[in-house]
C-alpha cells in the first residue's frame, strides 16, 4: 500500500518580543494544528521562542534565482538612495 | 521556504554544461553558499541527498540503542537527561530530513530507502548497549566523534545543511557532557562500577574511531566532497583530532584506551593509535554487525504500527477542510 504524503509546512519562530518571526525549518503534518504542535516540539525545546507560525510550504511563492540579477542588481548603482551620498557642511554637525 | 515545485531536477543537458559547472565551482571557491533553487551539478545534488539523508537515518536509528536504557536509568536526573537526549536525536533527524527535502527528494522516498535497507546509516548504531556505562560511553565518545565530524559541516557549501548543523552542534554539546559526567561518576564509584566503565570503553573505542570512515587512502567520495566544500577535513584528520581530544579525558578519570600500541609522539604532539580492523567496519556496514537486523526490524515495525495514525490524521484534516468549505458555501 502506498501512503498519501503528509503535507509540508514552513516554521517561523519569534525568539523574543520586539523581534520578527524568523524561518527555523520545516515539518510534515496533516493539518495546521498538528503542524503547530510538531513545530513547537522540534524547534523550541530550549526556550528558543515565544511565538510560532506555520505556513503551508506550497503557499509560498519564491523568486527564481535565475532572476537575481534582473531583480536585485539595479539597486547597486543607485547610490543616491543612501544618506552618505549627500554632503552636509561640517559646521552643521551630525544629521 | 523552498517551494517544492521549484525543486525539480535539472535536465541532463544542463548538468553537462561545463561553463555552468565552472561558475558553480567559482561560487564555492569564493565561499558563497549554495541555496535550494540555485543551479547545481547533478552529482553535487546526489552527493548531498545521500549524505544528508544518511545523516538523518543515523540520528533516527541512534534513538534505539539509547532508548533501550530510559526505563532503567539509575536516577530521575539521569532519566530526564537521557529522555531529553533521545528526543534531541529525533529532532536532529527531522532537521536533516527537511534539509534533504530541499534538494527535491520526498520524505517518503528517503524513509523508504531506510526501511528497505537500501540506505546506510552510521555503523556505530549496530552495536548493542549492554550496560548503563554504555550510555555514558555513547555520549562521551559517539557524540564526541559526531561533534568532530559536524563542526566543520556548519560551514558546508550547501546552506540548508549548514544551518541544520549549526542547530545540531549547539545541542550535541549537552549530549557529550552528560555522557562524560556518567563516566566520571562510574570511574569514581565502586571497583565494580569502574570496571563497568572500562568495559564499555573497551567495546566502544574502536567502533568510535571507525565512525570517521575509511582511511584517506581508501575513501571513495572524499576528493569531490572536499572540492565542493561539503567536507572540509579528511577522515584521518578528523579521527586524529578526536583521539587527541579524548585520550586526556580518559586518563583524567583513570580509564585506559584498549589499544596497546597507543603512544604519544613528542615530535608531532599527537597520540598515535594501533591498526584499526577495517574488515570489521566493512562487515558492519554491509549488514553483518551485531544489531543490524534488530535495528531495521524495529524501525520497520514502528513505521508500520504508526500507519493508521498518519492515515487517520490525514482523513481528519480532509474532513475538517470539507466541513469548512460547506460552511462557507
Amino acid at each position: 500500500m502506498t501512503e498519501a504524503p503528509t503535507p509540508l509546512w514552513e516554521v517561523f519562530v519569534r525568539s523574543r518580543n520586539g523581534l520578527a518571526h524568523k524561518h527555523a525549518g520545516s515539518v510534515h503534518a496533516a493539518d495546521a494544528q498538528m503542524a503547530l504542535q510538531a513545530a513547537r516540539d522540534v524547534y523550541t525545546r530550549r526556550g528558543e521562542g515565544l511565538s510560532v507560525w506555520v505556513v503551508p510550504s506550497n503557499a509560498i511563492t519564491a523568486s527564481d534565482p535565475a532572476d537575481r540579477e534582473m531583480l536585485f542588481e539595479p539597486t547597486g548603482s543607485k547610490i543616491y538612495r543612501h544618506p552618505t551620498f549627500y554632503e552636509v557642511p561640517d559646521e552643521v554637525g551630525h544629521m | 521556504m523552498y517551494t517544492q515545485a521549484l525543486n525539480t531536477k535539472e535536465t541532463v543537458t544542463a548538468a553537462e554544461d561545463p561553463a555552468r559547472e565552472a561558475r558553480f565551482q567559482a561560487r564555492i571557491d569564493a565561499e558563497d553558499r549554495i541555496e535550494p533553487n540555485d543551479w547545481m551539478p547533478e552529482a553535487y545534488r546526489r552527493t548531498l541527498v545521500r549524505q544528508i539523508s544518511q545523516h538523518a537515518h543515523s540520528e533516527i536509528i541512534g534513538m534505539q540503542p539509547e532508548g533501550n536504557w530510559i526505563t532503567r536509568a539509575p536516577s530521575l536526573r539521569r532519566k530526564a537527561a537521557l529522555l531529553a537526549k533521545v528526543q534531541d536525536e529525533g529532532g536532529h533527524g527531522l532537521y536533516l530530513y527537511a534539509a534533504a527535502e530541499t534538494l527535491g527528494v520526498s520524505r517518503e522516498e528517503v524513509t523508504d530507502q531506510l526501511l528497505s535497507g537500501r540506505a546506510k546509516y552510521s555503523s556505530i548504531f549496530n552495536y548493542p548497549t549492554l550496560t548503563w556505562a554504555d550510555i555514558g560511553t555513547i555520549g562521551w565518545l559517539v557524540d564526541g566523534a559526531a561533534i568532530m565530524n559536524q563542526i566543520p559541516l556548519c560551514r558546508c557549501s550547501y546552506g540548508p545543511y549548514a544551518r541544520a548543523m549549526i542547530r545540531i552542534c549547539r545541542e550535541e554539546s549537552f549530549h557529550q557532557r552528560q555522557g562524560y559526567e556518567i563516566m566520571v561518576t562510574l570511574a569514581n564509584g565502586t571497583p565494580e562500577q569502574k570496571e563497568m566503565a572500562q568495559d564499555a570503553l573497551n567495546r566502544w573505542w574502536w567502533p568510535s574511531l571507525m565512525m570517521f570512515g575509511p582511511p584517506d587512502t581508501a575513501s571513495q567520495h572524499s576528493d569531490k566532497s572536499m572540492q565542493w566544500k561539503i567536507k572540509r577535513f579528511s577522515n584521518d584528520e578528523l579521527r586524529q583530532k578526536f583521539i587527541d581530544a579524548t585520550v586526556p579525558q580518559a586518563r583524567h578519570i583513570g580509564l585506559t584506551m584498549p589499544d596497546p600500541d597507543m603512544r604519544f609522539n613528542e615530535a608531532t604532539g599527537h597520540w598515535e593509535h594501533g591498526p584499526i580492523d577495517w574488515e570489521e567496519f566493512k562487515r558492519v556496514i554491509a549488514g553483518g554487525g551485531p544489531c543490524n537486523r534488530q535495528r531495521l526490524t524495529h524501525r520497520n515495525k514502528v513505521h508500520a504500527e504508526g500507519a493508521w495514525v498518519r492515515e487517520a490524521a490525514l482523513a481528519f484534516a480532509e474532513k475538517e477542510r470539507a466541513r469548512t468549505q460547506q460552511k462557507a458555501a
